[in-house]
């Protein structure tokens, strides 16, 4: 079992929303994966939809180059529509 | 009592329901990973939840004013209803699996049948339990091919709890007198039927996990009628330890 591989684990809470990453846990193929998170993470009524990832097919940016990647955005602030009068008219914006 | 079959045919299946589930808890924090700990306990937990249901209708139906409370904790092992094969101690994990894909192969069917009973009561039970139960059987049947099917040493556990376990497996499809006026009532269901269906099902999942239909069809039974294994006066002791020594104590 140690050589079971760890899953990433999204579940949907209702119907519209989006899978959200909650946690992983190991099992040795998707079905178990599966029926894992469905006992692990579900079991008080949190989902009622389940994605599982195989961890390794996770790719992730390097905690390294946070700089270059994120600084950048920091002042930008023109790029929050926050500078347009919204007409009465347009709701759920 | 104005309708003692009714109240013995519902205290088999509460007393079904309660034991297995006490035996799975016996798992918990001792499970092969932890996924599989909590899985167990998960369906642990259904058991018990139906129980109460089962118990709540019982008590209801002997009209003594008691609760479900007395009847899970204050009858003795010969009082008790439930089948032999669910007082069967742990043993592995292979045998755990296989106690329960027995039970949960019968009882996925049974709830369903019991759908249609004529009493309302017994049949909203059914209907609410049926759910679990099929999670139930498609937990215990993906782990019966899994270790059957496995490696050597999971295909020999498992050999072995098919060998262990098969002369418990009779009795939950074998009528006794009180199944048998249940179903002539209507209330109950229809026990050969219900065993077709199982037995194929069982066919179908050993089948694929490669592992050997015993052929014998002997079965210990006499678990419905209140003559049990050596196994259930240690659950009771458990179990009821607390009500025992200190009589009406609450949470």
């Amino acid at each position: 079992m140690k050589n079971w591989p760890l899953w990433e684990i999204f579940i949907r809470s209702k119907a519209g929303l989006n899978h959200k990453h909650v946690g992983s846990l190991h099992a040795a193929d998707e079905e178990m994966a599966i029926q894992n998170a469905r006992d692990v993470y579900t079991r008080r009524n949190e989902g009622v939809s389940i994605w599982v990832v195989k961890s390794e097919f996770i790719v992730a940016s390097d905690p390294d180059d946070s700089d270059p990647l994120y600084e950048p955005a920091k002042d930008k602030v023109y790029r929050h529509p926050t500078f347009y009068e919204l007409p009465d008219e347009v709701k759920h914006m | 009592m104005k309708n003692q079959n009714l109240f013995h045919y519902t205290l088999q299946h509460a007393d079904n329901c309660l034991i297995l589930g006490q035996r799975l808890g016996e798992w918990c924090g001792h499970g092969p990973i932890l996924e599989q700990d909590i899985a167990m306990t998960n369906i642990s937990l259904d058991l018990i939840g139906q129980a109460r249901m089962w118990y709540q209708y019982a008590a209801e139906i002997q009209g003594e004013g008691k609760t479900e409370d007395d009847l899970a904790y204050l009858r003795d092992a010969w009082d008790y209803r439930n089948v032999l094969l669910v007082e069967q101690p742990n043993g592995d994990f292979a045998k755990t699996i296989f106690r329960q894909f027995l039970f949960d192969s019968y009882s996925c069917y049974f709830y369903e049948a019991l759908m249609n009973s004529s009493d309302e009561h017994l049949a909203a039970i059914a209907a609410k339990s049926h759910k679990e139960a099929l999670y139930h059987i498609k937990w215990s049947a993906d782990w019966v091919v899994r270790l059957g099917d496995g490696t050597e040493e999971s295909h020999e556990r498992m050999t072995a709890a098919v060998a262990e376990l098969w002369p418990y497996s009779g009795e939950l499809t074998k009528a006794n007198k009180t199944e048998a006026e249940a179903s002539k009532d209507g209330i109950g269901i229809d026990l050969q039927a219900l065993k077709e269906r199982r037995d194929a099902k069982i066919r179908e999942v050993l089948t694929e996990a490669a592992l050997t239909i015993p052929e014998s069809t002997y079965a210990h039974e006499g678990g419905k009628d209140g003559r049990h294994t050596e196994h259930l006066g240690y659950i009771l002791a458990d179990l009821q330890f607390l009500q025992r020594a200190y009589p009406g104590l609450e949470w």
